[in-house]
């Protein structure tokens, strides 16, 4: 059975990828992630902001109080070496590129243009394979239109494509009033892989303290239902490859992922819940679900059920809204 | 040979370059103002840094400097070649080491940064005490006068140690030369190799202590031979001389660098010669010069090796034209015939003219004088009164120079007139504060100018005895020629004034020279606003000297180009533009390439904003035009109230202004002793941001006030008839509890006092309902309320206090109304350590006698000029004392030992006057229980009846019994400090002490770290946590001292966190002084050394108590009285990772960064550690009462 894939123009020899997360946060790690079977391992994001506020953070913490008092002039011992830098993540980046035979893409969540290049080079001289845009802005300027928002995505892949040779992807939120025209803005601009989609940081209240609380909480199989619309209307329709995201915690969600269109299909909630070994599990479901059914590839499998290849196209579209709330009725009214 | 470099370091780094190179093992510890030396010793060993014999010297951090004395000596005697570093006290504590390594005949230097000694009070600063009372050991005395000399004396003593087999103290003074930057030639390490032959090294070596060719060294002797021992180094003395002098020529031979035993310098044909050592001898060099030049014979003399003084050198160093001689000891030692170098002199002479060897035909006049103790300023105008003096026909002897002497006259008159610098030389003054990065600005300005070759740079930086909100003035010089000022600078052609707000309290033009270049920060006015916001006599000095004023609105710059507050690049581009001392471009692209080369790490962006910030500065610079009159009615604000007492007005005041140097002897107690209560005189205004009240969402609990590091908020109840006469904005709820309809509460914070930490708010948990950000408290800007709110503060002191008889002590909510008698200090914003020591004296102020651990505690505590330790309205309150940092434990039971000494004697004498006083009343004295505060106040009372009796009483032993009698009032006995002292140097003193069994109370206020000296590793300080001498993370957990005295059984511990369980932390402390025994608190203190954010700490400290860490518990004897488990675990079982406390603090986080696998694997140790203590203490408090110690009862 032939479960190879080709994702960013890399061939992978099956479809299921870690993606982003703290998983992939040591080498240790990252072989296990190997080691468990999977095909490529995307890191945990470096976030140009992180790295500005620890820096900021560390200007401020080791200096405050300094040169106030004559006998304590300093608190810390010198410390020449000490990097808030990139230099972690990079180093990361090339110990587990030299420890892994699977291709390890590096993420890069930036701020500022500058940043978003200069850290996508240090990345490929590091070893990445490819290189992952996570872009993640919240819009709450109000005076920011969509087109704004939408050019600054594109600018970005544009100056990132120029500035790197190896190939870019771009893990996208579905908040456009457009996806499939961004999507193909996107694929204009160069991006060589679209990951649908992004889990933005959704804070929740603590009704006890009465703040604004943080609270990552893992995705659910349901979730896979907006990527896998979307896959599957993208698919065949775009130069870039596609990666699916969320909610993959059973082979069923990489089968039908893999129907829709993707390319490769990422997980982390499934393996932070379950451990990394769940990998295998998940690539010998899929294996044993196309055994079962008689599929002879991934490629044959790919993109099976997306909007093209379907019976009904429209059951993507308006007329699939009206089906669903008829069921609804027919089920429980 | 490699190329000498030249850079700009201080004194302490340019002894420490050497004595690192040229020894293998460096036993240290932290004092001031050596400890950099042994910093830079560890850092560089952590870092890899090999010695000239390729290999990286070992560096230990000792409990004490007994310790590291101790450590070197066993070092010494086994072949390493072993330096240390100390000062002060610390060297006081090596003494009887020295004594045996001088014995021995060991090759060593101790180098040491000059300091005075503790005596009618601490001082850290420089001066001669310290070196001079290790005289009689055998050490010899090399000093160095300048930074150069502090690197190049220290590779003479090791040259010369090797040789003589004797060993010697190398000293330079503290502060003046171990902190002053100076620019100076580096030797090379060939250049130090040369001067150290191998084969000594190796004879050193050959003398160790060695199992293959034993013998015994350190042997008991008898009156048979001792004293003749005791004699058969006399030759090694006598060679020393020659030694050392033959060590400087070669040294002169590979630098060009060349020094005397004692060099002279001035008219060859002088009359009338100082003979000066250390720094001083820079000023009095200079000053010779300028009246040489004049027709002046006066010629200095600099003394280099003091001990062994050779006469020989001595008197041909001399001139034999000079008639008269005045030596100047920077020392004093009362009750001697002289001071000691001055003595030395006069015998030398003395013999030298009984011997037939004087080179002058007539002995010169000698007289002897003391100048510079704690760092006081010795300036020309100084040594020109020295000479002055000496060309009277009966000048005065045993003098003293620098101070007004108007009890005993000793001083001599100078011109304060008399100012030399140089017009060659730049001479810059900036007022900072240790906030806005003036200081730091300037260290690099040094370095920009120090780089450039036609230029000589020095920097010395003056600091306030606050350790929040201080003022720094730095001392900058820049010049053709190499900097020889060792003084302030006097006149000033150029004054930065960074705080616009400093030109209303001190004299910051005073020194600024006629048409000095003035540099405002005019925040937040803009520059053309400036002129008119100046105070009358600011503008008089413009107007007068002509001064040329520039302004800039430095915090609207920093701002706009998102620097925050720090306008330190801002303030140093307007220095050069206008100082000429660099051409602007040239000094413009310096700026700019120093940015590059300290930011780059940070990122282009960082780069491109501070590049833009000095463009915009340029642009934003403004010259003040000054009007050819002065405009402003407004004088300056009065340094203290009307109202402040007499002592405050004349003498705190002074101190305060900056101008305790005028303040004659006879204005100052003769026994150190002060009165309580001053720093409420001082308003310092030090935040912009205050804390507000918002009487209608508050609930009255008590938190704020308990966490206040600083005790600026107070709370008060009262019958609302008190209202009648309050101001309108004084704000008031009604008191939340029922049943009390017509009484008020106020919460009143006193804003001039507050450092605007912001604990306050972090810690309110009352929040609005429409509004969740807004808390019962919270921050706003000051201004615009404190009108109002002086005026409330004013009518809030006349609400009469609460009664304590009805305040519930067993809760936070009621101990906010017990005012605290330890207020205003000036430690860091945020302090972890404060809230603990005003609870203290909240709950036991009026009885309490604290002995207070030399450190952070003793320095906020006890620095002047004003004090924190407050008095009741009664009058009464905490008495206090320092007396030493290894000490505290066993001068704090003296204060035990009196009070029961003097108790029991009151209940003799009591009992054999009871016919005469009354038997009833004699019985409720000494029987009376002494428990709560309605007890004690009856005793009081009780007390105040038996006074009144005595005094009738005709019997003498009436006279004796008034003179003890309030120790019937029970004394509550402190002994305070942080873990430098309890886990350290001051370890078994309080192991002893609680071994005793006698009623005292130790509040170990734990940071983990020492913290008054900068952060050095202590026992306390946890595994994993990086701090100075611990660079790489400290490799092993820290002490659990806690149940080393739990050991003990019959000690009363506690381990408390304020920010976790404020409860807890009252409950524990009022245990501890209810028990009748010896009883030991570990108080969690979050600390400014940990790398965190202040305002956060009361979190940190609840996480620490989270994850184990800091577990809570009370280990109580008095419980075993009833068969009880005394062990009491106060914190539920950790529920987070260490990690999630630990990567909250700097401390720990450095190693994560540097070292991610080591940071990973103590990380992992430590957590294990933690659990398994957890499962230790869990299992001590599901024991059986019967399983502890019995109850003791001393």
């Amino acid at each position: 059975m032939d479960l190879r894939t080709t994702y960013m123009g890399m061939e992978l020899k099956h479809p299921i990828v870690a993606s982003s997360s703290p998983l992939a946060g040591s080498v240790a790690n990252i072989k296990r992630l190997e080691d468990a079977g999977a095909s490529a391992v995307v890191l945990f994001s470096l976030f140009e902001e992180q790295l500005k506020h620890d820096s900021a953070a560390m200007e401020h913490l080791m200096t405050a109080g300094t040169e106030s008092f004559a006998e304590s002039l300093s608190y810390f011992p010198e410390v020449d070496d000490y990097t808030v830098g990139p230099d972690t993540y990079l180093d990361l980046l090339r110990r587990s590129s030299a420890a892994v035979d699977i291709p390890v893409i590096g993420s890069l969540n930036g701020i500022t243009n500058t940043g978003w290049i200069e850290y996508a080079q240090l990345m490929q001289q590091a070893g990445a394979r490819g290189i992952e845009l996570n872009i993640y802005y919240i819009p709450a300027d109000l005076t920011t239109s969509g087109r704004e928002v939408e050019d600054r995505y594109l600018d970005i892949v544009k100056a990132v494509k120029a500035a790197v040779t190896v190939p870019v992807a771009v893990k996208l939120s579905p908040f456009f009033s457009a996806i499939g025209s961004m999507a193909k803005s996107l694929d204009d601009a160069g991006a060589d892989a679209l990951v649908l989609f992004n889990r933005f940081y959704q804070p929740d209240f603590d009704l006890d303290r009465l703040e604004v609380a943080p609270n990552l909480q893992l995705s659910t199989p349901d979730e896979i239902r907006l990527p896998l619309l979307w896959i599957a209307v993208l698919y065949g329709k775009l130069r870039a490859s596609l990666g699916a995201t969320r909610g993959v915690h059973t082979p069923i969600e990489v089968v039908k992922y893999l129907m829709a269109g993707a390319d490769a299909v990422m997980t982390t909630s499934a393996l932070l819940k379950n451990g990394v070994n769940y990998l295998s599990t998940l690539r010998d479901g899929l294996k044993t679900w196309m055994e079962i059914h008689q599929y002879e590839s991934v490629a044959q499998m790919k993109g099976s059920m997306s909007q093209q290849n379907v019976a009904d196209p429209t059951a993507f579209e308006r007329a699939n809204y009206i089906k669903t709330l008829e069921s609804y009725k027919g089920n429980y009214a | 040979m490699t190329e000498r470099q030249v850079t700009t370091i201080d004194g302490n780094e340019a002894a420490a370059y050497v004595a690192y190179r040229v020894n293998e093992v460096c036993t240290i510890y932290p004092i001031t103002p050596s400890s950099t030396m042994a910093e830079l010793a560890d850092q560089w060993s952590a870092e890899g840094v090999k010695n000239i014999w390729g290999t990286v010297p070992l560096v230990m951090e000792m409990q004490s400097e007994g310790g590291a004395a101790g450590a070197a000596h066993g070092a010494l005697q086994t072949g390493a070649l072993t330096t240390t570093f100390t000062a002060s006290q610390g060297l006081m504590l090596m003494i009887p080491n020295m004594y045996k390594i001088a014995g021995e005949l060991t090759s060593a230097v101790f180098h040491v940064a000059a300091r005075s000694l503790a005596t009618q009070g601490l001082s850290i600063f420089g001066d001669h005490q310290d070196v001079m009372a290790v005289r009689p050991t055998g050490f010899c005395l090399l000093a160095s006068n300048s930074v150069q000399e502090a690197h190049d004396m220290a590779l003479i003593a090791q040259a010369a140690t090797l040789e003589a087999r004797v060993p010697f103290i190398h000293f330079f003074d503290g502060f003046r030369t171990s902190h002053e930057v100076n620019k100076l030639t580096l030797l090379t390490d060939d250049e130090i190799r040369a001067m150290i032959p191998d084969d000594l090294v190796l004879a050193h070596r050959a003398r160790a202590l060695n199992p293959d060719r034993p013998f015994i060294r350190g042997t008991a002797q008898n009156p048979d031979t001792y004293f003749q021992s005791r004699e058969t180094v006399n030759p090694f003395y006598a060679k020393v001389p020659g030694i050392v002098q033959a060590a400087m020529d070669k040294f002169a031979g590979i630098t060009g660098r060349r020094y005397n035993l004692f060099d002279y310098f001035g008219d060859p044909a002088a009359e009338r010669v100082i003979v000066i050592m250390g720094s001083g001898a820079e000023a009095a060099c200079e000053t010779a010069a300028y009246l040489n030049q004049r027709g002046e014979k006066v010629g200095v003399l600099q003394v280099h090796l003091y001990l062994p003084l050779s006469a020989s050198h001595f008197l041909a160093a001399l001139p034999t034209s000079v008639k008269s001689i005045a030596v100047l000891d920077r020392t004093k030692e009362p009750g001697a015939t002289g001071e000691p170098m001055y003595m030395d002199v006069v015998n030398t002479l003395f013999e030298a003219q009984a011997t037939g060897t004087l080179p002058m035909a007539i002995l010169p006049r000698v007289i002897g004088g003391r100048y510079g103790l704690s760092s006081k300023e010795f300036t020309p105008a100084m040594v020109k009164a020295v000479f002055d003096e000496l060309r009277k026909d009966q000048p005065k002897n045993h003098f003293t120079v620098g101070i007004t002497d108007d009890v005993t006259f000793t001083s001599l008159e100078v011109d304060s007139n008399f100012i030399i610098e140089s017009d060659q030389v730049v001479r810059a003054m900036f007022f900072g504060l240790g906030a806005d990065g003036t200081v730091g600005a300037n260290k690099n300005s040094i370095k920009i100018i120090g780089d450039d070759p036609e230029f000589y740079a020095q920097g010395y930086f003056v600091y306030d005895s606050k350790k929040s909100g201080s003022q720094t003035v730095s001392h900058l010089r820049f010049g053709p020629d190499p900097i020889r000022s060792s003084y302030l600078v006097q006149s000033a052609n150029f004054i930065g004034c960074h705080q616009f707000n400093f030109l209303d309290r001190g004299d910051v033009l005073k020194r600024a020279a006629q048409g000095a270049i003035v540099l405002l920060n005019t925040s937040p006015h803009e520059p053309e606003e400036a002129w008119d916001r100046l105070p009358r006599p600011v503008q008089d000095e413009v107007i007068a000297k002509k001064l040329e004023v520039y302004g800039i609105n430095a915090e609207k710059v920093a701002r706009d180009n998102g620097m925050g507050t720090r306008i330190n690049t801002i303030m140093q581009t307007c220095f050069f533009a206008i100082s000429k001392v660099l051409p602007r471009d040239k000094a413009i692209e310096k700026i700019k390439y120093s940015i590059k080369k300290t930011y780059t790490r940070k990122g282009d962006e960082v780069v491109k904003k501070n590049f833009e910030a000095v463009d915009n500065t340029l642009i934003n610079l403004r010259k003040i035009a000054v009007p050819a009159t002065a405009t402003s009615t407004r004088r300056l604000p009065p340094i203290v109230p009307a109202g402040a007492p007499d002592f405050v007005q004349k003498v705190t005041a002074m101190m305060m202004a900056g101008r305790g140097d005028e303040l004659p002897v006879s204005a100052l107690p003769i026994d150190g002793t002060y009165p309580s209560a001053t720093t409420q005189w001082e308003k310092r205004n030090i935040s912009t941001f205050v804390p507000i009240w918002e009487p209608n969402i508050c609930i009255q609990c008590g938190n704020c006030s308990m966490v206040c590091p600083h005790g600026v908020i107070r709370s008060k109840f009262y019958h609302d008839a008190s209202l009648e006469k309050a101001p309108a904005a004084f704000k008031h709820a009604p008191i939340d509890a029922r049943g009390f309809p017509d009484i008020r509460y106020t919460l009143q914070v006193y804003l001039e006092d507050c450092t605007g930490c912001g604990l306050c708010v972090e810690v309110c948990p009352a929040k609005s309902k429409e509004q969740t950000g807004r808390k019962a408290i919270n921050m706003a800007i000051k201004e615009p309320v404190l009108e109002a709110e002086r005026a409330n503060i004013g009518f809030f002191e006349t609400l009469p206090e609460v009664d304590r008889g009805r305040v519930d002590f067993s809760t936070v909510r009621g101990v906010q109304f017990l005012p605290p008698l330890f207020e205003f200090s000036g430690a860091c914003a945020g302090c972890g350590e404060t809230p603990y020591v005003k609870l203290l004296s909240q709950l036991f102020g009026d009885r309490l006698l604290v002995a207070n651990a030399t450190g952070c505690s003793s320095i906020y505590g006890g620095n002047l000029p004003t004090t924190p330790w407050a008095v009741n309205h009664e009058g009464r309150g905490p008495a206090w004392s320092n007396s030493l940092f290894e000490d505290n434990a066993e001068f704090g039971l003296g204060f035990r030992l009196t009070a029961d000494k003097h108790l029991g004697y009151a209940q003799e004498l009591l009992r054999a006057l009871a016919d005469k006083i009354g038997a009833d009343l004699v019985d409720d004295l000494i029987n009376a229980e002494q428990i709560t505060e309605t007890d004690i106040r009856r005793q009081r009372g009780r007390l105040a009846e038996l006074k009144q009796r005595l005094s009738e009483i005709a019997d003498p032993r009436a006279r004796q019994l008034l003179a003890v009698v309030d120790q019937m009032v029970r004394r509550s006995v402190w002994i305070v400090g942080g873990d430098g002292w309890a886990y350290d140097i001051g370890s078994s003193g309080v192991d002893h002490v609680l071994s005793t069994g006698r009623d005292v109370n130790i509040l170990v206020m734990d940071t983990e770290v020492y913290s008054n000296t900068g952060g050095q590793m202590s026992k306390s300080t946890p595994m994993g946590a990086v701090a100075k001498f611990a660079a790489a993370g400290k490799q092993v957990g820290k002490k659990d001292i806690a149940m080393q005295a739990v050991s003990y059984g019959n000690v009363y511990v506690a381990r408390i966190a304020l920010g976790a369980n404020p409860q807890q932390a009252l409950l524990a402390f009022r245990e501890a002084e209810a028990y009748d025994g010896p009883a030991l608190i570990l108080a969690y203190s979050h600390c400014i050394a940990h790398g965190i954010n202040m305002q956060r700490g009361l979190d940190q400290q609840h996480l620490a108590v989270e994850s184990g860490h800091w577990p809570l518990f009370r280990y109580n004897p008095a419980v075993r009285e009833s068969n009880e488990n005394p062990f009491i675990l106060d914190s539920p079982r950790p529920k987070i990772p260490l990690k999630k406390y630990a990567y909250n603090e700097m401390r720990y986080k450095v190693l994560a960064h540097t070292n991610p696998q080591e940071a990973e694997h103590l990380m992992d140790l430590a957590q294990q550690a933690i659990n398994r203590r957890w499962t230790m203490y869990e299992d001590m408090a599901a024991r059986s009462g019967d399983t502890f110690h019995p109850k003791f009862k001393p």
